[in-house]
């Protein structure tokens, strides 16, 4: 990294595409094994410094396992981690540079806010004056000053998140663990905490892991999201490269709403064309690799155009009847039925009134979308 | 709110008089003129004055105390050790085998523990006194701790203790700083029980004590086995009362602790 | 490091369960194998390093079991112990549950209060509340001058010394033992539960039988073997309100100790009562492994 200043981020920040870059963590070939149960499956992932960095996943997938291995609350069964090019293995959780975040908080309930944050700090020795101005200068990130003599359950669920957000980030850590740590409050308040979390993130210049199962926090939160399951990560990148790209049908349905069409891929002169069904005309795709045989195509349903009159400049165009629509207020979903019985989703974005929508219920619509609007999978 | 209906209305009426008539009679006896208990003669307080003329009760009174406070003493800190073992151990070399230990004594009869103790004490050449009823009653004792503290350590987060661990807590300070003082009132409550079941205890002890150590339970079974008089309703009101007493004030305080955090957490949703 | 701190953790109270719980239970068993004798410990053989182990099994056997079984006063008294008991327990329970079903149907603020008032009792001294019904059924004790007193009798009631003094002694002590555990099933049932009984053509009465009795059947299991199986050894009870022909295996066990000093047929009734108790114990904690399972 080129930059001295401690607060900025480069928008070009993409260390993982740096070959000489070294990264702060390195997990290699690790397994972690319960009995008979395999929660981490032979992975290997390199975070860089001053990431946001999320592991997704539904639970039980093996990301928290995972976290946990960081804070040295687990040992790989198999394999290595490296912190800074440290073996991890031989050391205790209390002598790690990491600090976590917990998904309960696990605040001290017999301790003030201000003792809760500083009880790290006394563990290290450092000497009482400079406790309380750590303590206090923590207390001013997290904007908790008028509470700093509370005990933890005199304050709300959001001023706990904070307490516990400041503890965690009081000793300086060199990588911050968060496991789901929104994933109490409700949702609004949960949205604003997003983005108090990456403004924190930046100001300290700490590396944060996030642990979340709510893809649309990790979009957007995190500089990278790993999508895990199984113990395995199916794709790691950039949340936009995750959305626009999945490598999989997993990762595709995961993330966001999708669908999905199973057909037979085979090359044409603009890219490929993939069948998919008798009576539909055969989908133009530009297929990224050689793709051909059985394949998927993915298609988000923003990227369909929903129109009464039959479009003429799009490669690919369905026809079919509206069969339900979801109103949202900013956007519409509608779910048209083809002439197979195949329901397709499309959504579009209400920016004209109500009444003057042009097509409802069992209207007949077209559905229309470019050639490079999908992605064309494997699996 | 909900009506009672009068079925309910009566059977806990009748419960609770059945529960408490029997110890109410014995303390309005206990201030009775006469030494034919069963004869109401007048109010008087004479046999207070007699019990604590009676060296003999006193004394006994005094082991109990002794026997209550060091068995509970030490059956606390083994009870709360075994506690920790049962929920966060793991495994280990003969864990069934432990765990067994630790229930069955609750289930045991008396008679029995009782009796294998003293057949102990012997087989190894004890001299039977304090020392043994100490023994004894820490025995059984620490399995009630163990069971009251385990149930509060199985709904304890755990995360708060790897929080310490993760903010530089040893395993010792972590307890020592988090686990203890979250534990403390079940721990106390503990230490309670195993008092009271000290206090309380006849059968063990009897087979426990030597000649020269009675404890108060001994001293009252040897004395109502021939019938009832009225020291010992004397004695048996100063201890319900004590009993009472203690129970009643440790209610008001969890009472009024609840209503405090309830207090404290609409304030904090008022104030967030 | 950590092995040596967890091992440290584990061997005292470990250890100390070994030596004063389960070897006491072995020197049980090993006397109830041997002979009485007029001496000071009053049995042979006794362990005797030199000669070894197998001396000291050789001269084990059998015979306290076999007078046991021959005599019929310890067979009596096994039979009458399990019988009264059972019909404790069951009266306890007859007692209990409308306590525990008025105490869950109570207003949420009287709860904390009546569960105080029927724990109470369990912190007083077992021994007095047994006492305090000496007063109350001996012939001029307080029962028979107000049932004399009404005119409902003309003569004193024999309750005192009677095995009905035993089983009101036994239903008054360990009644909180079985309100309790049906007290907390009934607590968490959902209200709503009778409401849909009732809704689907119950009437009051029949959703009972069908619905509430039915779903508080773990903690009237539960209370059943809290009461069975204490009662079952039970000795106070039967010593202070039971007569002379109240027949209880924990009185002839502590009689046989401290009267006849006969240790290893006192031995050997202890072993009996114990594998007596094993049954109920297993089943109750089977009951309790499948209560914490369905939670």
């Amino acid at each position: 990294m080129t930059s001295t200043d401690a607060a900025a981020v480069p928008a070009d920040f993409a260390p993982w595409e740096n070959a000489d870059e070294k990264p702060l963590i390195e997990f290699q070939n690790v397994t972690k094994r319960f009995g008979d149960f395999t929660a981490i499956d032979n992975l290997n992932l390199q975070i860089y410094e001053r990431e946001f960095f999320a592991l997704l996943g539904p639970s039980g997938c093996g990301k928290t396992t995972l976290m946990r291995m960081l804070a040295g609350f687990e040992t790989p069964t198999e394999g290595t981690i490296l912190l800074g090019g440290q073996d991890m293995a031989p050391i205790p959780p209390n002598k790690r540079a990491t600090n976590m975040m917990f998904q309960s908080y696990a605040l001290f309930p017999h301790l003030s806010v201000a003792d809760n944050i500083a009880f790290g700090l006394k563990r290290d020795g450092i000497p009482k004056a400079d406790i309380d101005a750590r303590v206090d200068e923590m207390i001013r990130l997290v904007q908790l000053g008028q509470f700093a003599k509370r005990k933890p359950h005199q304050i709300s669920g959001g001023q706990r998140q904070r307490v516990a957000l400041a503890r965690s980030l009081a000793k300086a850590p060199k990588l911050l663990l968060l496991d789901e740590p929104l994933g109490a409050l409700d949702k609004k308040l949960r949205q604003e905490t997003q983005f108090e979390l990456m403004d924190i993130q930046e100001k300290t210049g700490t590396t944060f892991v996030i642990v979340t199962h709510d893809q649309e926090e990790a979009m957007t939160v995190a500089s990278r999201v790993a999508v895990m399951d199984h113990g395995k990560l199916i794709q790691v990148d950039t949340p936009a490269g995750i959305y626009e790209n999945p490598n999989s049908t997993y990762v595709a349905d995961f993330i966001g709403d999708v669908n999905i069409l199973e057909g037979h891929a085979a090359k044409s002169d603009a890219g490929c064309q993939i069948t998919w069904a008798e009576g539909q005309p055969a989908i133009n795709s530009n297929c990224g690799t050689d793709l051909s045989g059985k394949v998927h195509f993915a298609i988000r349903p923003e990227k369909i155009t929903v129109s009464a009159d039959k479009p003429t400049d799009k490669p690919n165009v369905l026809q079919g009847k509206v069969h339900d629509i979801a109103y949202l207020g900013n956007i519409s979903t509608y779910h048209v039925r083809l002439s197979n019985g195949q329901i397709i989703k499309a959504q579009s974005a209400n920016n004209r009134r109500l009444s003057r929508r042009s097509f409802t219920w069992e209207d007949d619509v077209y559905l229309s979308f470019t050639d490079t609007a999908g992605v064309v999978l494997a699996e | 709110m909900r009506r009672m209906s009068w079925f309910n209305v009566t059977s806990l009426t009748f419960g609770l008089a059945f529960l408490y008539l029997p110890m109410l009679l014995l303390i309005i006896y206990s201030f009775n003129e006469s030494r034919l208990v069963t004869v109401w003669a007048g109010f008087s307080t004479k046999w207070y004055g007699e019990l604590f003329q009676n060296e003999a009760f006193l004394d006994a009174a005094l082991v109990t105390l002794k026997v209550g406070f060091f068995s509970a003493t030490v059956a606390t800190v083994l009870g709360t050790m075994a506690a920790w073992i049962l929920v966060r151990g793991g495994k280990f070399f003969g864990r069934t085998l432990f765990s067994g230990m630790i229930y069955a004594p609750l289930v045991m009869p008396e008679v029995i523990t009782g009796l294998s103790l003293l057949l102990l004490f012997i087989a190894i050449g004890m001299d039977r006194g304090v020392m043994t009823i100490v023994l004894a009653h820490t025995t059984f004792s620490m399995c009630y701790v163990s069971v009251v503290v385990s149930s509060r350590l199985v709904a304890f987060d755990k995360s708060m203790e790897e929080a310490a661990l993760d903010l530089g807590c040893t395993p010792a300070s972590a307890f020592f700083l988090v686990t203890l003082p979250l534990i403390a009132p079940a721990v106390l409550s503990g230490w309670l029980l195993a008092f009271t079941l000290s206090l309380d205890d006849l059968v063990i002890a009897s087979f426990a004590a030597g000649p020269s150590s009675t404890t108060l339970p001994i001293k009252i079974f040897s004395s109502v086995r021939l019938g009832v008089t009225p020291e010992i309703n004397a004695l048996s009101t100063i201890m319900i009362s004590i009993v009472a007493i203690g129970v009643i004030t440790a209610s008001l305080v969890t009472k009024q602790a609840i209503a405090r955090a309830k207090r404290d957490e609409q304030k904090a949703i008022q104030d967030g | 490091m950590n092995m040596l701190r967890r091992t440290a953790l584990i061997l005292p109270p470990y250890l100390w369960l070994l030596m004063l719980f389960l070897v006491p239970f072995l020197i049980v068993f090993k006397i109830s194998l041997s002979d009485i004798e007029l001496a000071i410990p009053p049995y042979t053989p006794t362990y005797d390093p030199e000669k070894g182990i197998w001396d000291l099994l050789s001269q084990l056997d059998f015979e306290n079991f076999i007078f046991l079984s021959e005599d019929s006063l310890y067979f009596k008294a096994y039979l009458s112990s399990l019988k009264i008991a059972i019909i404790s327990t069951f009266l306890t329970l007859l007692v209990g549950f409308p306590i525990a079903w008025a105490m869950a149907r109570a207003a949420d603020h009287w709860r904390p209060t009546l569960m105080m008032l029927v724990i109470l009792p369990f912190w007083t001294s077992f021994l007095i509340r047994v006492y305090a019904w000496k007063g109350i059924l001996s012939q001029e004790g307080y029962l028979n001058q107000m049932l004399m007193n009404i005119g409902l009798i003309s003569d004193p009631l024999v309750i005192l010394n009677t095995n009905i003094a035993v089983y009101i002694g036994i239903v008054y002590t360990y009644l909180p033992f079985m309100v309790l555990p049906i007290y907390a099933t009934l607590e968490k049932l959902d209200e709503s539960l009778n409401e849909a009984a009732v809704d689907l053509g119950c009437t009051r009465t029949s959703a009972f039988w069908l619905v509430t009795l039915p779903l508080s059947k773990p903690g009237v299991i539960a209370g059943c073997f809290l009461v069975f199986i204490p009662a079952l050894g039970e000795f106070v009870i039967p010593e202070l309100l039971g007569g002379s022909n109240t027949l209880m295996i924990g009185k002839v066990l502590y009689q046989e100790f401290f009267s006849n000093r006969d240790w290893p047929v006192a031995s050997a009734v202890a072993v009996i009562l114990l594998l007596i108790l094993i049954i109920p114990i297993i089943l109750f904690q089977k009951n309790q492994e499948k209560q914490e399972a369905g939670q």
